[in-house]
C-alpha cells in the first residue's frame, strides 16, 4: 500500500528547521528567509499532485536547493556595484571559521553539491536531478568541492 | 526571522495564494481542547477532547486536501462563538458551515438536527422523519454518531425515544452537561 500524504503542517513542523539550516548555509541568513518562503509555497502548490508520501524530506530538500540555485542565478544577473574592489574577495577564510562558511564560499555548483550531499543527505542521482546535470557531473562537483575544503582545512 | 515567524509568514502567504485548503487550530472548552478545522466555505470539522487530533488531521488531509495548515486567525470567529456558547451567552451559532463530510441521508439527518432549537430535544425517530425516512431510526442514530461538526450541529439534543440520553462522541457526561447548560434537563 502506498503511504498517504500527511497534513502539510506535519511536513512543515518536521522539516522547517533543517530546510532553514540548509538555506542559510547555501544563501546566507538574510536571503534564507525569502528562499524558505519560496520553498514551502512551491511545495504546498505541488503537494496534492504527489502520488505518495514516500521520501518527502528528499523532495523538500530538492525544492529548497532549486530555490537556492535560482536565487544565486538571479543575483548573478544583477551584480551589486561597489566603489572599489576590496581585498576581501581574495582573503582566505579565517582558520577558526565554521565549515559551513567555507562551504558557502565554494563556487555555486560545488557548494550546492556539498550541501545536498552532506546537509540533505541526498544520493548522487538526486543531487544530479536538483542541479539539472548528469550524475557524473554531480559526483565531480562534489569531489572538487570536498578536495577544495580539505586543502583549505589542511 | 526565527522559525516561528517564518512559519507564520508562510501561512499568510499560502492563504493569499489560495493554497490553504484546510485551516485548523485548537480551542479551549470546559471539556478540554477542541480541534477546529475550516475550509474556505466554513467550519468543516470539530474534534472532541476524546479524539486524537493527529488522526483527525490525517483524515482531513485524505478526504479534503493535504494542504492542511495551522492557521488560528481563520478560526477566530468560530472560537469566539463557542466561548460565548459555553458561557451560556449564545444560543444560535452564526458561523458558516461546510457540510461536505456528510452525504445523502446522513447530511439530511444532520441538517434536521441543526434545526432543533436551543434548549429543546428530539428523538432519533423524529430526526429520521424530518430527514425524509421515518423508518431510518438507526441510520439517524449513526448520522448523529458520525456528526463531523458536533456542538454547532447539536447532536447532543437528540435522545432515545422515551428520554434516555443515548450515546455521544464526547462521552455521556459531556452530553448531559451541554443539555444542562441549555436548560433542557430538569434539576
Amino acid at each position: 500500500m502506498v503511504s498517504a500524504l500527511p497534513p502539510f503542517q506535519a511536513l512543515l513542523d518536521r522539516h522547517a528547521g533543517e530546510v532553514l539550516g540548509v538555506l542559510r548555509a547555501a544563501v546566507g541568513g538574510v536571503d534564507a528567509d525569502d528562499c524558505f518562503q519560496e520553498t514551502f509555497v512551491a511545495a504546498l502548490r505541488a503537494y496534492p499532485k504527489l502520488d505518495h508520501g514516500e521520501n518527502l524530506r528528499g523532495w523538500l530538500m530538492t525544492i529548497a536547493h532549486r530555490k537556492a540555485i535560482d536565487h544565486h542565478r538571479a543575483k548573478g544577473r544583477r551584480p551589486i556595484p561597489v566603489e572599489e574592489v576590496g581585498e576581501m574577495a581574495v582573503e582566505a577564510p579565517k582558520p577558526d571559521s565554521g565549515i559551513w562558511e567555507r562551504v558557502g564560499a565554494l563556487p555555486p555548483k560545488q557548494r550546492a553539491a556539498v550541501t545536498l550531499r552532506y546537509a540533505c543527505d541526498l544520493p548522487h542521482a538526486e543531487i544530479a536531478a536538483a542541479l539539472d546535470c548528469s550524475p557524473e557531473a554531480a559526483r565531480r562537483s562534489l569531489h572538487e568541492g570536498i578536495k577544495r575544503l580539505r586543502k583549505e582545512l589542511a | 526571522m526565527n522559525e516561528a515567524q517564518l512559519k507564520e509568514r508562510l501561512v499568510e502567504g499560502a492563504a493569499s495564494a489560495g493554497l490553504l485548503d484546510v485551516a485548523y487550530t485548537t480551542a479551549d472548552s470546559p471539556f478540554g481542547p477542541l480541534l477546529l478545522a475550516a475550509t474556505r466555505r466554513g467550519v468543516v470539522r470539530i474534534g472532541m477532547p476524546t479524539q486524537d487530533d493527529d488522526a483527525l488531521l490525517e483524515e482531513l488531509a485524505a478526504r479534503i486536501s493535504p494542504r492542511v495548515l495551522e492557521a488560528p486567525a481563520r478560526l477566530d470567529e468560530a472560537r469566539r462563538e463557542l466561548d460565548l456558547y459555553f458561557e451560556g451567552r449564545l444560543r444560535d451559532f452564526d458561523i458558516p458551515l461546510d457540510w461536505r463530510l456528510s452525504r445523502d441521508f446522513r447530511r439530511r439527518a444532520l441538517r434536521a438536527v441543526a434545526r432543533i432549537p436551543y434548549g429543546e430535544t428530539r428523538s432519533y425517530a423524529q430526526v429520521a422523519k424530518r430527514a425524509g425516512n421515518e423508518r431510518a431510526v438507526r441510520a439517524a442514530g449513526s448520522a448523529c454518531g458520525s456528526n463531523p461538526i458536533p456542538i454547532v450541529v447539536p447532536c447532543h439534543r437528540v435522545l432515545r425515544t422515551g428520554g434516555a440520553l443515548g450515546g455521544y462522541g464526547g462521552g455521556p457526561a459531556m452530553k448531559e452537561a451541554l443539555l444542562r447548560l441549555e436548560g433542557a434537563l430538569e434539576t
